[in-house]
């Protein structure tokens, strides 16, 4: 191993020792005493300095892979053939003691959900000083100076206070702060991020990436990055590998797998993203149809053959074997040169009319919650005007107030004295116990966990006959009847009707969420990241049921996402909120052309970017405030990289009409909000 | 916090005049004529009288319970109706301190045994150790006390002089003698809870040991004994100390049947001889005192899971 390069961490090397590789791992699951195969031959490297991206939809075995790195199996798994080396050596031979010498000294990981992943009653600095007590030759009190260097390397604001605080007492941005801390504590040469950012905000995980990215580049680790969302493997990896039914597919590196995927399972996974700004009026989304295979099939052939579009006799007789497409681009695809013949998604020639007259009006409503130490304002005078057949979308971090106005306009919340929810122009009665039945059925709501919004014990049947009877009031047999009949509109088949939602995959179970909401005609549905737990394929179909009823029935959404692209594809105008105000109210070409709201423009430049054009971002310094105590003047000011002292900070600006109903809660004019950015960092 | 603790002790009060209350009013609604049960069936009418004045029973409800709140406040309790001479106070402090003694020897056996139980059964979770702990546990449970202490009686008490079968030791016994008598009504304890607290810690250990930070814990490197130590009980523990807590008061006053069949004169047998025989200043006493253990127990039990769990501080500071 000779090393000519300057730079001894440079990314994709070949010509040194991978950091970690996996040899045709096979793995499995012993349920009931019978092992179930959930990876069948896994094989790749990672190299020092590298970061490699693992993308598949759930089931698919990436985490359980990813896991494997740091040998972390659960209780029932066995690998039953393949090794798994990281620096030279074989984790699948170690013994317990090695095995936890590895993972002290060697390789670390940071989780999905920081909140849960830390102990909720030890504070920051004892379980960061931890690691660092369990690599020796420190005292106790080194430990927690090394701990405090630590949450500096991290970028976390105040690491001393931190340092004495429980988790509970930090946000979930801060908290993966400190969980990539305690990881990083070793210099590790193999860091395996698990989702590291999926639950956090668009802004925080564009920060945290930020951080990955520099502390990559600072310790030349390895990475191994597991994401659902295919922008955030667009703009961290170096090379991606897509894995199916525990097999890997396709493999090089970003630009080749996402601009020329080669296999018709990579290709159906980009095609259900809305890509390029994508919008309902373009084109379907493309579904992938059928389920993955189950875990423990038997597969003596292609893993995709259920749901491949050129599937040939071939392809169900033979495994396919690996085919080059480059130096560093391969796929296990019998037909590669046929992938062209993947259909396009159609595009559609339906008009989603949008029909003027205001069908649902939120009208001056603001909501104080009362609580001892103060009044806390969730929500300021916001108006909003639902038309027919209208998509609203509604972004914003956590705590802007989004679930808050949902729930208001729901009668969940009652809003103070003087603001109301309109239906047709007339006052609904603020509280859903006191709504009648006519307005109880004009808004319904579909939530973002199926599994906790449906009854378990009940029958889809049941569920959707009871919503029927409580929502029109028919009973009996008609009502059974409109059950079948929304189920169908559903895609639900007569099959389904009689299973109970356990029975259900996590797509089918949002459909029957969904023919809840739309049992009794609803005039608008309050859809509050509905797709945001589900696989993208099944995302897609989703978003399509929900444009294709908008289309036939004429309903209207607010639709609240954290997932940018989604709300562009579902949405004819948008509203941003901000510390329980709307900053800005605008078509979704007026948002994407601009100028827009300081505010949005650094919202939008937190999305990554799953085209790979990247577009500098603008950071979001600190928390968002809390509504408890929102700033003086333009709320927005303490973070605006376009502040301008002595009016921001002094006045609240008006919600402004910059034209054609763009609106803007900003003191600037369009030339200067078009400006230059002052301030940004390099994507 | 201090005003958390200030909220519940005035619950607290809240809870023992409503129990002062309703043992007031017994002798007011209790079947046949209460100063006729005490006096005996043969007293002249003028003793009758007496008895019945003594009672407070020719006063009217209002005037008995002002009787009765205005001396629990100055705490007199009143002598004793059946044991002439004896103050209340006296005779329920005995107990108290007999009770004491004997769920203090009971927990020193049962806590360390049942939690460590319950965390290896967590541990080797579905192992046949793990099946043995939890079905045993339930099995003994299963049996009412006073038919597992006649069992341990039976088994231990008959082959082996070691056990005694009173538990009540004699006068001026020493320290390990007391214990002595004392092991077969502490097992019996035991029997009856070792079950359910295990099964308490077992299922509060899996899941502390299935979560998100005990996987952290595990992936820092750390040995397993203190991924335990250090992260696992702390969390898996809080569930345990509530159960103790609301049983104790139990464990005081409830276990007649227990002290029964040991001849131990605790609270619980002091409370059913002053039922049986309506001795209605004791029993209000006896009440009361049980009453009081058990809000301490409940109260103390929610500090220390305060003390473990910042969230539950942080809850207890804001409600």
């Amino acid at each position: 191993m000779s090393i000519t390069d300057e730079n001894p961490t440079a990314r994709g090397r070949t010509d040194v020792e991978p950091a970690l590789s996996i040899q045709d791992l096979h793995m499995s699951y012993i349920v009931r005493g019978e092992p179930r195969a959930v990876l069948r031959g896994v094989s790749f490297d990672v190299r020092p300095g590298e970061a490699y991206g693992l993308v598949g939809e759930s089931g698919c075995g990436k985490s359980t892979t990813a896991y494997s790195a740091l040998r972390y199996l659960p209780s029932n798994g066995r690998i039953t053939n393949g090794r798994i080396l990281a620096g030279g050596q074989d984790l699948t031979a170690m013994g317990t003691s090695e095995l936890q010498e590895f993972r002290a000294r060697n390789a670390s990981m940071v989780y999905q959900d920081p909140v849960q992943a830390v102990n909720p009653v030890l504070k920051i600095g004892r379980q960061v000083a931890e690691c660092f007590q369990l690599l020796g030759n420190v005292s106790k009190k080194e430990s927690y100076e090394k701990a405090e260097q630590a949450l500096v390397r991290v970028q976390i604001a105040a690491p001393k206070s931190v340092m004495d605080r429980y988790p509970h007492q930090l946000s979930g941005g801060m908290l993966q702060r400190v969980v990539i801390a305690m990881a990083l504590a070793s210099d590790p040469q193999l860091l395996v991020l698990d989702e590291p950012t999926t639950g956090l905000d668009a802004t925080v995980e564009a920060e945290v990436l930020d951080l990955v990215r520099h502390l990559r580049d600072e310790i030349g680790a390895a990475v191994l990055l597991i994401a659902h969302n295919l922008g955030v493997i667009r703009t961290m990896c170096d090379r991606v590998g897509v894995m199916y039914a525990g097999r890997m597919v396709e493999e090089g590196t970003v630009d080749e797998v996402f601009d020329q995927p080669s296999h018709p399972y990579t290709k159906g996974l980009l095609n259900s993203i809305p890509r390029r700004g994508l919008q309902k009026t373009d084109r379907e989304l493309f579904s992938i149809p059928g389920t993955a295979p189950q875990i423990g099939t038997a597969l003596n052939t292609c893993v995709y053959i259920d749901r491949c579009p050129i599937v040939t006799d071939t392809c169900h007789s033979d495994v396919p074997p690996i085919v080059d497409r480059g130096d560093t681009h391969w796929t296990r695809c019998h037909f590669p040169d046929r992938i062209s013949e993947v259909p396009d998604p159609a595009k559609t020639d339906v008009v989603h009319n949008v029909i003027d007259t205001q069908v649902i009006g939120v009208d001056g409503v603001s909501k104080t919650f009362r609580q001892r130490g103060g009044d806390v304002p969730a929500l300021v005078s916001i108006d909003l005007g639902f038309g027919v057949g209208e998509t609203l979308g509604l972004v914003g971090e956590s705590g802007s107030g989004k679930s808050t106005l949902a729930k208001t306009m729901l009668g969940v919340h009652e809003p103070d004295e003087g603001g109301a929810i309109t239906l047709r122009g007339r006052p609904m009665a603020t509280k859903a116990t006191g709504r009648n039945e006519e307005s109880i059925r004009s808004i319904q709501m579909v939530f973002q966990n199926p599994d906790s919004a449906l009854n378990r014990a009940w029958t889809v049947r049941r569920i959707l006959t009871r919503a029927v009877t409580k929502l029109t009031g028919v009973s009996g047999d008609e009502a059974n009847k409109k059950a079948e009949d929304i189920a169908e509109a559903m895609q639900l088949t007569k099959r389904h009707l009689d299973m109970r939602p356990r029975q259900l995959s996590g797509g089918l179970k949002q459909r029957v969420a969904i023919a809840r909401a739309f049992a009794g005609d609803p005039d608008v549905v309050v859809c509050d990241e509905p797709t945001s737990a589900l696989d993208v394929s099944v995302q897609a179909a989703i978003l399509n049921l929900l444009a294709e009823l908008q289309r036939d029935v004429k309903t209207s959404y607010l639709f609240i996402s954290h997932d940018i692209g989604v709300v562009r594809y579902l949405s004819d105008r948008i509203a941003v909120m901000y510390v329980g105000r709307i900053v800005e109210l605008a078509s979704t070409d007026q948002m994407f052309d601009g100028p827009v709201h300081p505010y949005t423009e650094a919202l939008l430049s937190a999305v990554p970017n799953v085209d790979g054009e990247a577009a500098d971002r603008i950071p979001l310094d600190g928390d968002i405030p809390s509504p408890a105590n929102p700033p003086p003047g333009c709320v927005f000011h303490t973070r605006c990289h376009r502040f301008v002292p002595g009016l921001c900070d002094v006045s609240e600006p008006d919600l402004r009409d910059f034209g054609g109903g763009h609106m803007i809660k900003c003191h600037l004019e369009a030339e200067q909000l078009l400006q230059i950015r002052p301030k940004t960092v390099d994507a | 916090m201090s005003s958390f603790i200030f909220r519940r002790a005035l619950l607290s009060i809240l809870t023992l005049v409503i129990i002062l209350v309703i043992v007031t009013l017994i002798p007011n609604v209790a079947p046949g004529d209460p100063a006729r049960k005490i006096a005996g069936g043969t007293a002249s009418p003028e003793r009758l009288a007496q008895v019945t004045e003594s009672l407070g029973l020719d006063k009217t409800v209002p005037e008995q319970l002002q009787d009765v709140f205005s001396s629990t406040l100055r705490l007199d309790f009143g002598d004793s109706f059946t044991k002439p001479g004896s103050s209340v106070t006296d005779l329920v402090r005995a107990s108290l301190w007999n009770s004491f003694k004997l769920v203090l020897f009971a927990l020193v056996l049962l806590l360390p045994l049942s939690i460590f139980g319950g965390v290896v059964a967590a541990y080797k979770k579905d192992s046949l150790l793990d099946r043995f702990i939890v079905n045993g546990g339930v099995a003994l449970s299963s049996v009412p006390e006073f038919v597992a202490g006649v069992l341990l009686l039976a088994l231990l008490a008959v082959p082996f002089s070691f056990f005694r079968v009173v538990a009540d030791p004699p006068e001026g016994a020493g320290f390990f003698l007391q214990l002595q008598h004392m092991l077969l009504p502490a097992l019996t304890v035991l029997t009856v809870y070792f079950g359910y607290i295990a099964r308490v810690t077992r299922a509060s250990t899996i899941s502390a040991l299935e979560s998100d930070f005990a996987r952290t814990a595990f992936m820092k490197g750390l040995p397993t004994r203190e991924v335990f130590g250090k992260h696992v009980l702390r969390n898996s523990l809080l569930p345990t100390v509530a159960v103790v807590g609301t049983q104790l008061g139990y464990m005081f006053g409830g276990m007649v049947g227990l002290e029964l069949i040991f001849n131990y004169p605790g609270l619980g047998r002091l409370i059913l001889d002053a039922v049986q025989s309506a001795d209605y200043p004791l029993l209000r006493g006896g009440v009361l005192t049980v009453a009081l253990i058990y809000m301490v127990a409940t109260l103390s039990a929610d500090l220390i899971i305060a003390w473990m769990n910042p969230r539950a501080r942080l809850a207890l500071g804001e409600s």
